[in-house]
């Protein structure tokens, strides 16, 4: 495997017009000839599906919901980021630039970094154009908020629901062209395993969720646009059914995972309160904003909290700890999520903890004095009624109780500057591919990265790829490759199926989540928030072990042929076991602490990351050797021309 | 908490469907519905009683619009403003019986047990329920002022999320809530009122071709809906489509 990441030469503010300038382009009769499969219609594979279709290639895009609209990028409440400056405060694309690199603990490649920030304006316009519903002032013009890891107020929004309004907007584009006839929807349908045909990827294997049938798809060119694998974890923000799966087959067919151990924690998530429950509810960070963060100073008061003989409203000013304004005096409560979830960790720890003892208060009581209830009501309403609904509180007149949770993976499928994976023909967009945001993801952009890639990155340079391929004729799917592909992914669903019958003697057995909730546990407990060798070595020996006795005992009802949400599970968790184990191993080689990785061996006298950027300033991307093989690492070495590497302060 | 649950079992779309009654207990009030369901999943599947009970669910944070349950007679069940999966146990009361049913409308054909076929919706939405514009070649964001008020609307309006509580709720199957609440938000923008008569003649086409029925006015839709999307969207559909009839597009 060799790593290239065609950066293109010039001035960092010139490469992408460079790249622009000089790409080879498609002809509108041979985009009619050229086939382009889109796996996932988030953000990322809608907006990517529907300018495609635009152009005129022939598109055929997939979703294992029963919408595209069902995507989780809908889940996405506080906004998306913009260099547009509208708010006169100083804001470029230079600044947006530099805070990403820095939210990032300079772990990002610089040149698609740039391109994201100066792509983000026009987004916006896009967004607009096509009907999405932002907030605005009384003047009728575009309103911002602010984020974490930022100084200047750039993030759009549309009330809470930003992500779902961005979403419907691509998903109107999507419809536009499937009533066009350039794009084919293919919804319930699960990508199963990728065809690679002398060494390009062409085409895809997937399963009907209805009814089991296995079919083949063909292509020039296949963009996988899956999202990330926080559900490894079990409990995290990420929707039940997100997984990890379509992008641990590419890697198994050959494409390199890059930084899998990158993994953001989300500072403001309702905490976990019993062992039913099958997900964490995010709060936006964009509460952050108004709402102040919490500890009693004092221990004892702490304990009688939680004891239920206090409340949070009886503990006067002086006996709170506001432990994000006390230490981070700059940036307050704004500062970057992998440093506010720590924060809270470490005053859980010590014992200041509310609630169960792993929850802080987020208090909007300043606000409501300052703002007025209605103001506060207009901005986070929405949030205000679903933390209610779920918590039976009144954050109105209690303070919130939140925790961090697993919530986003920077890591992902190796990308070039072109987001082709080392699988020509393969590329990744949005949250599956791994490139511009280093270590940790600043607030508002996710949807901004998702949008760029689907909207003003992968319509060039796919073009530029598809350009050598108007010769190659329609691909079919009638070849050895096609078949072998099929064949392996029946073996392996009637390995599973067979397995759950062969144990019907076997009193012990156990339901897929049972496993499922058991990895997560030991994911959270000994590669989570924190890491050191100890956990990592750990780690592994427990994921092994629940491996074997997955096999054991796991119990899969009913057949392959019928809808049957047990064995989809199944076969998720049978990837992310292997996934589990990479994610371990790139933990443990990374003998640094960096924006969401933070390994306890690393850390300054104040418990703050301690990068070691003389050893780690790179990219680990993993090449894929066989199961239960140690996989092999590439770095693409990370070169700053145009960034001066700090450590990174928000004090 | 315990409970009595019957709930509608049916292998496929052509199999004979029946209510078939579990019972459950040792349920957390603070558990939501459908981590109840789940519970009651685990054990069919350990006592390998019956195949585990089939329900459409997603983002369990009441956005995603997957999650869509018949609960008690009432669409996302007893309370106002939720979906299924923001329903909690402690909405109900210690050894209720509960009736779990599908959406129920002909446009909606039930696929296995709680799941049921909504493409329908999107072949609305597919018909013209956006505006036509491609990527790239747009003015700048704040090129088009909007009143806030205006914004506020289409964004209530834009609030929907699909799920089909408003169709399942109506006597008459109709969808005229959610075609009215696309209609408005893009309508109201003035982006979207170029196309707007073309757009409502398009969508209110394909509905009727789908199968939903219409509206009589009894506003279950507008009492189901978990975000709340008002009535008055129907009324701006209504005049849409006659003033699109009458041709005020068409010079």
């Amino acid at each position: 495997m060799k790593l290239d990441s065609k950066i293109p030469a010039g001035p960092l503010a010139e490469k992408w017009t460079n790249y622009k300038a000089s790409q080879k382009l498609v002809n509108p009769a041979n985009k009619r000839k050229l086939d382009i499969i889109v796996v996932g219609t988030g953000l990322a594979g809608a907006s990517a599906a529907a300018s495609l279709g635009a152009l005129g290639f022939n598109v055929d895009i997939f979703c294992i919901q029963d919408s595209p609209r069902r995507a989780h990028s809908i889940a996405a409440q506080g906004g998306i980021n913009a260099a547009k400056n509208y708010q006169n405060d100083g804001d470029s694309v230079e600044r947006l630039f530099r805070d990403t690199i820095k939210g990032g603990d300079y772990r990002a490649r610089e040149a698609n970094v740039y391109r994201l920030a100066e792509v983000s304006n026009a987004i916006i316009d896009q967004c607009v154009a096509q009907g999405v519903p932002f907030a605005r002032d009384y003047g009728g013009l575009l309103d911002n908020r602010s984020f974490g890891g930022a100084q200047v107020s750039r993030t759009f929004y549309a009330k809470g629901q930003t992500g779902q309004q961005l979403l419907l907007g691509a998903y109107g584009a999507l419809s536009r062209e499937i009533n066009r006839g350039t794009v084919k929807l293919h919804t319930r349908c699960e990508m199963m395993d990728l065809v690679v045909v002398d060494g390009r990827a062409r085409g895809i294997i997937t399963r009907d969720l209805v009814t089991g049938q296995l079919q083949r798809y063909a292509a020039h060119a296949v963009v996988l646009a899956t999202g990330g694998y926080g559900n490894i974890y079990y409990l995290s923000t990420n929707a039940m059914n997100s997984n990890g799966s379509a992008a641990l087959v590419c890697h198994r067919k050959g494409a390199a995972f890059a930084n899998p151990c990158y993994v953001q924690i989300h500072p403001t998530c309702i905490p976990v309160h019993g062992d039913y429950q099958s997900k964490l509810t995010l709060m936006s960070e964009s509460l952050r904003n108004d709402g102040r963060i919490w500890v009693p100073k004092k221990k004892e008061d702490a304990e009688a909290i939680r004891a239920g003989k206090l409340k949070p409203t009886d503990i006067t000013e002086e006996d709170r700890d506001y432990y994000l304004e006390r230490r981070y005096p700059a940036f307050g409560n704004l500062v970057p999520r992998d440093v506010a979830s720590r924060a809270a960790k470490e005053r859980c720890d010590a014992g200041y903890g509310v609630g169960t003892g792993y929850a802080v208060y987020l208090d909007f009581a300043d606000a409501i004095k300052r703002l007025g209830k209605d103001a506060v009501e207009q901005k986070y309403g929405n949030l205000f009624q679903m933390y209610q609904k779920i918590t039976d509180e009144n954050p109105y007149e209690t303070p919130m109780m939140i925790y961090p949770a697993i919530h986003y993976t920077m890591g992902g499928l190796w990308v070039d500057y072109e987001l082709q994976t080392t699988i020509p023909g393969l590329f990744a967009a949005g949250e599956a591919n791994f490139s511009d945001h280093g270590a940790n993801r600043l607030g508002a952009s996710a949807l901004m990265q998702g949008l760029a890639d689907g909207y003003f990155v992968l319509p060039y340079t796919l073009q530029n790829y598809l350009a050598d391929q108007i010769n190659v004729g329609k691909i079919s799917t009638e070849t050895k490759e096609f078949e072998e592909a099929e064949n392996n992914v029946k073996n392996r669903l009637e390995r599973l199926m067979n397995n759950s019958k062969l144990q019907t003697a076997n009193s012990k057995l156990k339901t897929v989540d049972y496993f499922h909730k058991h990895l997560g546990k030991i994911m959270w407990e000994y590669c989570g928030m924190a890491r050191n060798t100890e956990s990592l070595a750990k780690a592994k020996n427990l994921v092994s072990e629940l491996e074997n006795e997955f096999w054991k005992e796991v119990n899969i009802p009913g057949s392959q042929n019928e809808m049957n949400p047990e064995l989809e599970k199944a076969y998720r968790l049978e990837d992310y076991f292997e996934l589990a184990q990479l994610i371990i191993d790139d933990a443990m080689h990374r003998e640094e602490s960096c924006g969401g990785h933070f390994r306890t061996e690393h850390q300054t006298e104040d418990g703050e990351t301690l990068r070691d950027d003389e050893k780690f300033m790179y990219v680990a991307a993993w090449d894929y050797q066989g199961h239960g093989k140690p996989e092999t690492m590439e770095k693409e070495p990370l070169n700053y021309e145009y960034i001066q590497i700090a450590m990174r302060n928000y004090k | 908490m315990r409970f009595t649950l019957h709930i509608w079992r049916q292998e496929n779309a052509h199999a004979k469907g029946q209510f078939e009654t579990y019972p459950i207990d040792n349920i957390s009030p603070d558990c939501s519905f459908l981590e109840m369901l789940d519970i009651l999943n685990e054990s069919l599947i350990n006592d390998r009683i019956a195949h585990p009970v089939c329900f459409d669910n997603d983002c369990r944070e009441g956005i995603c619009g997957m999650c869509g349950l018949y609960i008690n007679g009432r669409p996302h069940g007893n309370d106002d403003g939720i979906t299924t999966c923001q329903l909690h146990m402690r909405k109900f009361n210690d050894g209720d019986e509960i009736w779990i049913e599908p959406w129920r409308a002909k446009a909606f054909p039930v696929i296995r047990d709680l799941v049921v076929d909504r493409s329908a919706l999107d072949k609305i939405i597919q018909a013209g329920g956006y505006i036509n514009t491609t990527t790239g070649g747009v003015p700048d964001a704040n090129a088009i002022p909007i009143p806030k008020h205006v914004a506020d609307m289409a964004m209530d309006a834009a609030a929907c999320i699909g799920c089909g509580a408003c169709v399942a709720a109506c006597k008459n199957a109709s969808a005229m809530l959610f075609v009215g609440a696309k209609v408005s938000h893009l309508a109201l923008l003035p982006q979207g009122e170029v196309e707007a008569m073309d757009r409502v003649r398009s969508m209110v086409e394909k509905m009727d071709e789908l199968g939903f029925g219409n509206c009589t006015n009894t506003y279950a839709c507008e009492a189901e809906c978990p975000k709340l999307i008002k009535r008055q969207n129907i009324s701006r559909l209504n005049r849409h489509w006659i003033g699109s009839l009458l041709g005020r597009d068409k010079k």
